[in-house]
């Protein structure tokens, strides 16, 4: 997988630009939009996992609530009834969303089309079901509270306590940035044709001698992978754990701001959380129909803009566009 | 109570689950069987035939029973016109591609949502069943009008059945489903067979929406279960098999009731969930389907 990587000058100036413009906006932005940015940031490294499966591989999955919730789970229990710190607690979140996913992956890959969607639907009801199940620990839909004493990561003189504004943004753009690289290695990796070219036509990829039950089990890992890691620094970051994140709504939104932003361009994630974020954030002022926008969104791109926002630059005008 | 009494009532109460279940099941068993797509609205179009049941017979003065047949005539209609509709307009337009039928129809599923939410609100109201008869067991009193949900829908079933394979409908239906192009081929209209079909599965939903509402209320979030559960259903009667989903039906709609009574519900829904993805994973022809060609 590594090593083979090439990332010409412009692409890497493109990212490492839109990272600067990030960390500026950390002091430019007023208060209440950089907040909504660094939830924006997070949720785009649950909508780059997605893109890695769904974009890249061509797997649609209509179950990634559950590698987000694992992540939030992980990390949220760990600090609520072990008391455990705040840095190991998010590489436990990260752990068990890598374990879930090499598990739902060995099992639903043995699918394909139709059955891949569903039996990944039913997983993740699986697993909202079990954040219910368990409301002893989880306290189901009401969720858990994760006090600032609980968040805040103690070093030998000085305490950094997450509910910090600025703290928090600059965490998440950390994140953030840190995936983003790691999927525009990836995709121009090797490793990263074979999945594209299993996305195009599979047959011909087995014939070819590639492992591609391999290739795709790697791909559903990273994937949720990156997912829980989201998962774990919303919980953290912001201190609310529940219910609802594991629920199927979560498992539809990846796959909105991915449509949107554009499937398989490495910033396409960002550009449909953010743009659908907002989109949700100014009309609901106008309207409480925040469902009937989802559902009509979802439409009007399926229908007319297949390819998002990212993805019709790269067709019309920037052809190098990763 | 003794074992006897408590077995029969919850038979009885398991058979009508497993009735509206088949009826709604099997519209979407065949939706997917002939046109290959998977309708993850079908719930919605369920819940939109229960409020549709609540806006007719409330309209309705005199006796319940003159709503509730207007109701059992109109809901199945707008139902099954919402889906003619949808379908034109951006099914058809996909070209029944799989992967995009499914985002289109995730989001139908919000808009009726949503639409149910703005017009009808967030409260479950009740429907009047059509009669009040109770109907004497060796040990209790039945709701008659339960007795009446089983009957009728196992004449819809028979109703279905018969049109599937004795009219010519049926035939054009089967012969789209066994081979797209060779049916289109020998002049089979395969557009207008899909459009007929899409209406078709979301009435048979619709009508058992109406049958059921008198038993439970109806609300605007009521198609999550039956959307659930029809998947379940489906895929254990092995995708398109009009047989194993009657048996699959029954199957579901027995133990669920059973089931529900020595575990929680939660639990009995995430070990059926969690089945059933094993039965998809390790069977996905279903436990009574063929190997696909």
């Amino acid at each position: 997988m590594s090593g083979g990587a090439r990332i010409d000058g412009r692409t890497l100036a493109l990212h490492l630009g839109v990272i600067a413009l990030l960390l500026a906006a950390n002091w430019l932005l007023p208060e209440y939009h950089r907040g909504v940015f660094a939830r924006v940031l997070v949720l785009a490294v649950f909508a780059m996992g997605y893109n890695l499966l769904f974009g890249y591989t061509g797997l649609l999955s209509l179950g990634h609530a559950m590698f987000f919730a694992a992540g939030l789970y992980g990390a949220g229990l760990p600090v609520y009834h072990l008391g455990w710190g705040v840095p190991l607690s998010f590489v436990a979140g990260i752990a068990a969303g890598g374990v879930l996913a090499l598990a739902i992956g060995l099992l639903a890959l043995r699918t394909t089309g139709v059955a891949f969607m569903i039996v990944t639907m039913m997983f993740a009801q699986v697993g909202y079901l079990t954040t219910l199940y368990f409301t002893t620990w989880t306290r189901g839909e009401e969720g858990l509270v994760l006090t600032p004493q609980m968040r805040s990561i103690a070093f030998t003189d000085t305490t950094l306590t997450l509910t910090d504004p600025s703290l928090r943004y600059l965490i998440a753009l950390a994140l953030f940035s840190v995936v983003l690289f790691l999927t525009l290695r990836l995709v121009r990796s090797p490793f990263g044709r074979t999945l594209v070219a299993i996305r195009e036509n599979e047959e011909r990829m087995r014939m070819l001698g590639y492992d591609v039950f391999r290739a795709k089990l790697t791909a559903v890992v990273l994937s949720g992978l990156f997912c829980a890691s989201a998962g774990a620094a919303y919980g953290l970051l912001f201190g609310y754990v529940g219910s609802g994140f594991a629920s199927i709504q979560y498992s539809i939104l990846p796959l909105l701001w991915v449509l949107a932003g554009g499937a398989a361009t490495t910033l396409g994630p960002l550009v449909g959380t953010l743009f659908m974020f907002y989109v949700i954030d100014y009309t609901s002022g106008i309207t409480t129909a925040y469902l009937m926008l989802v559902g009509v969104a979802l439409i009007l791109l399926i229908l007319f803009f297949p390819r998002g926002i990212l993805g019709t630059v790269r067709e019309r005008w920037l052809k190098w566009l990763p | 109570m003794a074992f006897g009494p408590y077995l029969l009532l919850a038979t009885l109460e398991g058979l009508v689950t497993a009735a509206v279940l088949a009826l709604t099941a099997l519209g979407l068993s065949l939706v997917f069987g002939v046109m290959r797509v998977v309708n993850v609205a079908h719930g919605e179009f369920f819940m939109l035939g229960a409020v549709l049941a609540w806006g007719v017979s409330t309209a309705f003065a005199g006796h319940p029973s003159i709503g509730f047949a207007a109701a059992l005539l109109v809901a199945p209609l707008v139902v099954g016109g919402v889906a003619l509709l949808s379908e034109r307009l951006v099914l058809r337009r996909l070209g029944y591609e799989p992967e995009a039928t499914i985002v289109a129809t995730i989001g139908l599923l919000y808009i009726v949502q949503q639409l149910a939410l703005s017009f009808y609100g967030a409260d479950a109201r009740p429907v009047q069943a059509p009669f009040n008869i109770r109907i004497q067991l060796p040990w209790f009193g039945y709701s008659g009008y339960k007795l009446f949900v089983i009957v009728a829908a196992i004449m819809l079933m028979i109703a279905t059945w018969f049109v599937l394979t004795r009219t010519k409908a049926g035939l054009v239906m089967r012969a789209t489903q066994y081979d797209r192009e060779t049916a289109q081929a020998f002049g089979i209209p395969v557009d207008r067979v899909y459009a007929g079909v899409f209406a078709l599965g979301a009435m048979l939903a619709a009508i058992a929406a109406v049958l059921i509402v008198p038993i439970q209320q109806a609300h605007y979030l009521m198609g999550r279960d039956p959307l659930l559960l029809s998947f379940i259903v489906v895929i254990i009667g092995g995708l398109g098999s009009l047989r194993g989903t009657v048996i699959a039906a029954l199957l579901i709609g027995l133990s669920d009731g059973i089931i529900s009574v020595f575990f929680s519900p939660t639990l009995a829904k995430m070990l059926a969930t969690a089945l059933v993805a094993m039965v998809l994973v390790f069977r996905p022809q279903g436990l009574f389907g063929t190997v696909a060609r």
